[in-house]
């Protein structure tokens, strides 16, 4: 069974969400995964406004209405915008398909105002998603390092978050987030250096892994890869491949009977 | 069966690899079906004493393997005499390659020693792999950095050296523009392991000439499977897959004969 955390419109074909989610589909039944989490628009906004967060939802309702359970959505938000974050959460979740929340780089999730965000994904038992990457070339102004992430998880010790793409630098966000039961990593959208699976089950342990791609900016394939390839027992990739988001995402799939 | 053109034997300079002792990555290059490996040494990035690494790297490709693995030299443009270790690796090692590293030892493409390389390669009929990059530079040390390698002066360099066989290896983070330049000049050659993008195989594929794309893993620091699985997502099938696996891997080492 595969669930991929991580999933782009860009990089897949079609020119509306419907195509776009047929595309995926279509690749991801090659690839044999089963299930996927979608979040963000057409295109990548780093600073989006209040209508372009609006926007970039909107394709993702589209999509998930199209994707016969197999397509989850995680609504982006911004904590430039918190009032807006605040109803887009209760159109896209509360009220709506989706399971979870996306925070990518317009602020940095140690802002105080992220808070909100959290306590609202703990009380839909939705999830908590942030990217995270601390970057030998510098980081963007508004973008999370696995620091930034322990900070907030030390907020909310009892609220299951995720650290998208273990900082990409993982060999020092797996340490940062290591002391921090609540915090769970996401495999995606880093090259497919070996060595990165077996290292954060070892620290981490093999139930605070999960599998996702970042496709189609990255390859099914490549990331794929890390998990195919990694020198650890079938029980801990199956839990990684999907076991850990199917148990984290059962609560609030079974809520809107989505499971 | 497969021809991996990009396995590394040695240590990576920044951490332990699994598959980094040459039992582990025989034995995983068998249980992958990879039945020949060009293979290069991490230590030829950082290295001085290149004669030592190349001694060594021909003695484990002579003891792992019975034959599977195929030593591709190292060569440093910036060492004195760096032309003996071309002649050693093809004299007295029977090498069928060479492996270059660019960024990591501060040449480039334009001047007259990789001229002179490519000359002494092409006499020799050797292959000349160029490594684009070895690692995201996001990811890098920050004290030992290594952008990836400008690879716009070598299309002058190939109308100079027109009988040249080139291999970029992890050629992924190529511009596609400055790629198709570079295929259209002379005689180059890609391979597969940093392609990236659920589409990126498909497009390579389309984009180049026959012949020109192998199969390529970047093991040990990359998972070998990877690139396996990348022909799986791209539907390459029956004779596509052949060629790309190893038929166009064979056909260049024949065009070197
Ligand atoms: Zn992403």
């Amino acid at each position: 069974m595969i669930w991929d955390l991580h999933c782009h419109f860009p990089g897949f074909g079609g020119r509306t969400p419907e195509e776009a989610v047929e595309d995926m589909l279509r690749l991801a039944d090659r690839m044999r995964i089963e299930r996927f989490l979608l979040y963000m628009g057409e295109r990548f906004l780093h600073d989006p406004t209040e209508a372009e967060l609006r926007e970039q939802n909107d394709w993702v309702l589209r999509a998930v209405a199209r994707g016969r359970n197999r397509v989850h959505g995680l609504v982006y938000l911004s904590p430039a915008h918190m009032r807006t974050s605040l109803a887009e959460f209760d159109r896209c979740v509360r009220d709506g398909p989706m399971v979870g929340v996306k925070l990518w780089v317009a602020r940095r999730c140690r802002e105080p105002e992220v808070d909100a965000i959290v306590e609202r994904c703990a009380a839909q038992r939705a999830l908590f998603f942030q990217h995270t990457w601390a970057k030998t070339t510098g980081n963007l102004p508004g973008e999370s390092s696995p620091n930034d992430l322990a900070e907030l998880a030390r907020r909310h010790p009892g609220v299951p978050l995720v650290c998208g793409h273990t900082g990409g630098n993982w060999t020092l966000g797996i340490r940062t987030v290591r002391s921090l039961p609540n915090v769970s990593v996401d495999l995606a959208g880093s090259d497919p250096t070996n060595g990165f699976v077996e290292m954060a089950v070892r620290e981490l342990g093999a139930d605070r892994v999960l599998w996702g791609s970042d496709a189609g900016g990255r390859s099914w394939a490549s990331q794929l890869g890390k998990v195919m390839g990694a020198d650890l027992p079938e029980e801990d990739k199956f839990k990684i491949l999907g076991g850990n988001l199917k148990r984290l995402l059962t609560p609030i799939l079974t809520a809107k009977n989505l499971l | 069966m497969i021809a991996d053109t990009n396995v590394t034997l040695s240590r990576w300079p920044f951490r332990r690899v699994p598959g980094d002792e040459p039992e582990v990555l025989v034995a995983k290059l068998r249980s992958q079906s990879v039945t020949e490996a060009w293979t290069g040494s991490f230590d030829g990035l950082l290295h001085e004493d290149i004669g030592g690494v190349n001694e060594r790297l021909a003695s484990d490709c002579r003891k792992y393997g019975a034959g599977l693995l195929k030593p591709f030299g190292s060569i440093n443009l910036r060492l004195p005499d760096w032309q003996d270790d071309v002649r050693r690796c093809h004299e007295r090692f029977s090498m069928r390659g060479l492996r270059l590293h660019p960024n990591y030892q501060g040449y480039g493409l334009g001047g007259a020693p990789f001229i002179e390389l490519l000359e002494m390669a092409t006499e020799r009929k050797m292959l000349v792999q160029i490594a684009a990059v070895m690692e995201d530079e996001r990811t890098q040390n920050p004290l030992v950095r290594a952008p990836l390698v400008n690879f716009a002066p070598l299309a002058a360099a190939l109308k100079r050296v027109p009988e040249a066989r080139v291999q970029i290896l992890n050629s992924g983070r190529l511009a596609p523009q400055l790629r198709q330049s570079l295929l259209a000049a002379g005689h180059v050659y890609l391979d597969i392991a940093m392609v990236e993008g659920v589409y990126g195989l498909v497009r390579l594929l389309e984009a180049s000439p026959a012949g020109r794309v192998l199969f390529g893993s970047y093991y040990p620091l990359f998972y070998l499977e990877s690139a396996t699985l990348k022909l799986q997502e791209a539907g390459v099938e029956g004779a596509a897959r052949e060629a790309l696996l190893s038929g166009n891997a064979r056909a260049l080492m024949a065009a070197l004969q």
